[in-house]
């Protein structure tokens, strides 16, 4: 059996074994409730207070502007709700086509209670027209919901441009920043931004833990009602095991942040598959993009077979195709971008991370150029020169 | 990941009979190719058939396929499950059979064997010259624009298939797997087929489905549900224009004819010719091609016999 060659990072990451070791003990020893009021819950209240102020480094925030979640889903529903109710005489909500579904279908459910959405769309590259955005807004905007960067492209959209443009029409500023938070600097003392959302899966901690940033002094009114946890922000007994693996993620995200590696890497393998793959583009704007993701599109192939075969190699990645969707329409971020349907299908992300590993990258350039062969040369829609095919098949024959 | 079986994963890897074919230039042998699906749709098969003219077997079968892993694995499956076959044989081979050869697809994917179905169907109808069975444009009615899948197609899967589900008539057709806006439209023709089929166990739903609305048989089928049986005249009647419209253009193409010779009571005569006469499948033309057409659009009961 091949190891794995995790390159599914946007998807979700590995716990990175110096935040398992800080979790454990809340797990085995110290499980008090920090609400009891005895000694042995009031052991973890140290614990949650040191991981509120690790997440709030790491954001440029106050640790009191930081309210744990159970993750992104919770964050973003959080976030629109509240952003309503802090402005409840407005009906109009502003966000883009190719936000992630915990945006898009709690502005859909808003559209049937009778808001009104305007939904920005994108361009080839997948990034956004502030006009557009500028003739969007008017004084009856509530939200503008606008994400840091793209899960399946990774493309970057300029948050510091939309909130100031928000702000200047009266609206409430929330970013989706799941993708974003440790893979690029974010600073909110500088950023025109009221709420901004983060999971801990996508940054080496545990599912099941996130945060949600609320600006001190805005008008916060809590989704989940109950006990007075989170000063009152969100209700239910607090993660704690979740919440110290949290902190010590931001810690640990803070102190790669910059490192070179990640984008070095990432820049090989995509140079090193556009070299060696005909009919090969990279979907999302050269630059304006996270530095562990790449969105390739293959052309006359399907991302579903593409990935069976990887997974025969033992490299886990994604597709924006219909057939890996569960779904039977693609990528809904990849549409809005209006690539043909010849890229549509055949498109496949690989999101790295500090654990990615030179020789895994290498591996990808051996044995990729093969497969695509291989699924082109079955396809009935293939364009290639047949030596190139057949030559590739071979090399991948013997690998 | 999806939960596909070691068939599906086997075939994907390794397909047999994969790549196009060339025309053939030995006399008595035709090569003819069967294309369904299309880049946008997200999968696409095309199938070669090369057929001995004579006995019109399947001497050999290959695909070109674009698609998932499932689709790869349903086109190589449908090559394995025809060579040998004769065109009438092979024509009996349903979407079911693709997939049980498969040791069974993830529901979401029985699309996958229904294209093998269509590339199949669409390669013989080529071969004897006829209009495809499901894609004439006015035959029926569209129901779902995002992957173009008609009436008469999703009756079709919903009879053979026992499907009972808006959901299943989605993984079977895709129809309603796009923007969604002909669902309600997939479940009243659920309810539709469902209700014509329970009754009794005579497929009247079906008759339904295949007959040409240029025939009379649409009009038969509402008569048999709900109206006193047929005069001798009336069954005759039908039985003329199905053999005229459906039976004979098959028959001909092949050199071969029928006529209608008598009819006592359900014993329906006739006289096959030309090449039919003294052809080795003449039974399965019989029962085939010629009663069953006869028990769905004209009368259940009805039995085909060759003087």
């Amino acid at each position: 059996m091949n190891p794995v060659i995790y390159l599914d990072n946007n998807a979700t990451t590995a716990v990175d074994p110096l935040v398992l070791e800080v979790m454990l003990p809340y797990l085995q020893t110290f499980y008090g409730n920090p609400s009891s009021m005895h000694s042995f819950g009031g052991q973890v209240g140290g614990a949650l207070h040191q991981a509120r102020e690790q997440v709030a480094a790491l954001l440029g925030a106050d640790p009191t502007e930081i309210v744990f979640t159970s993750g992104g889903t919770e964050g973003n529903t959080t976030a629109i709700y509240a952003a309503l109710a802090a402005q409840p005489q407005k009906r109009h909500l502003i966000t883009t086509q190719v936000e992630h579904a915990s945006v898009l279908n709690v502005c859909k459910h808003l559209e049937k209670q009778g808001y009104r959405v305007t939904y920005l769309s994108v361009d080839e590259q997948g990034c956004l027209d502030l006009l557009e955005l500028e003739a969007a807004l008017t004084g009856d905007t509530a939200l503008v919901s606008c994400m840091a960067a793209n899960n399946e492209t990774g493309v970057l959209f300029p948050i510091e441009a939309v909130g100031s443009l928000a702000r200047s029409y009266g609206a409430v500023v929330h970013v989706d920043a799941v993708q974003a938070v440790g893979k690029i600097p974010l600073d909110l003392r500088r950023l025109p931004v009221d709420l901004l959302t983060l999971s801990g899966h996508k940054l080496h901690a545990p599912k099941g833990i996130g945060a949600l940033y609320v600006r001190r002094g805005f008008r916060f009114r809590p989704l989940l009602l109950g006990g007075h946890q989170e000063r009152g922000r969100r209700a239910g007994t607090e993660n704690v095991p979740g919440i110290v693996a949290l902190g010590k993620a931001a810690e640990l995200a803070q102190a790669h942040l910059g490192e070179p590696r990640e984008r070095l890497l990432r820049d090989r393998l995509e140079q090193g598959l556009l070299q060696r793959i005909p009919d090969t583009q990279v979907n999302g704007h050269p630059t304006q993009r996270l530095p562990n993701t790449t969105n390739l599109g293959f052309k006359f192939v399907e991302g579903e077979a593409i990935l069976f075969w990887l997974n025969k190699y033992g490299i886990c990645a994604s597709s924006g195709s219909a057939c890996t969707s569960g779904s039977l329409e693609p990528s809904h971020v990849l549409r809005a971008m209006g690539l043909p349907y010849t890229v549509l299908h055949g498109s496949i992300r690989f999101s790295l991370s500090r654990f990615t590993q030179p020789a895994e990258i290498e591996r990808v350039l051996e044995v990729l150029p093969g497969i695509i062969a291989h699924l082109r040369a079955i396809s009935p829609f293939r364009h290639e020169e047949e030596d190139w095919l057949q030559q590739q098949q071979r090399e991948l024959a013997q690998r | 990941m999806w939960d596909y079986s070691e068939k599906v994963l086997d075939l994907f890897y390794h397909p047999k009979n994969q790549g196009a074919m060339d025309p053939s230039s030995e006399p008595g042998v035709r090569v003819v190719v069967g294309e369904v699906g299309s880049i946008t749709c997200g999968d696409a098969l095309r199938l070669y058939l090369k057929v001995d003219e004579a006995s019109e077997r399947i001497l050999a079968a290959s695909f070109q396929t674009f698609g998932c892993t499932s689709a790869i694995a349903a086109s190589s499956a449908l090559t394995e499950l025809i060579i040998g076959l004769t065109l009438d044989e092979a024509l009996r081979i349903d979407n079911r059979q693709i997939a049980d050869y498969l040791g069974g697809l993830p529901p979401a994917k029985m699309h996958c064997s229904v294209m093998g179905q269509e590339a199949l169907e669409a390669a013989i109808y080529t071969y004897r010259g006829l209009p495809l069975p499901d894609h004439g444009d006015d035959d029926s009615a569209l129901v779902c624009s995002c992957f173009g899948v008609s009436e008469q197609k999703i009756r079709r899967l919903i009879r053979e298939n026992h499907l009972t589900s808006v959901e299943e008539v989605t993984a079977y057709s895709k129809a309603g797997g796009g923007c969604g806006s002909c669902l309600a439209q997939i479940e009243d023709l659920l309810a539709a087929v469902l209700a014509d089929a329970s009754p009794s166990k005579t497929s009247k739903g079906e008759a339904k489905n295949q007959a040409e609305p240029s025939s009379s048989a649409p009009s038969s089928l509402s008569a048999t549900a709900t109206i006193p049986p047929l005069t001798t005249l009336e069954k005759i009647a039908r039985i003329q224009a199905v053999l005229a419209e459906e039976v004979r253009p098959l028959l001909v193409a092949d050199g071969g004819d029928v006529e209608l010779y008598d009819l006592e009571g359900d014993r329906v005569w006739v006289r096959l010719k030309g090449s039919c006469a003294d052809c080795p499948s003449q039974q399965n033309t019989l029962r085939l091609l010629i009663e069953t057409r006869l028990q769905e659009q004209v009368w259940p009961t009805l039995t085909v016999h060759a003087l």
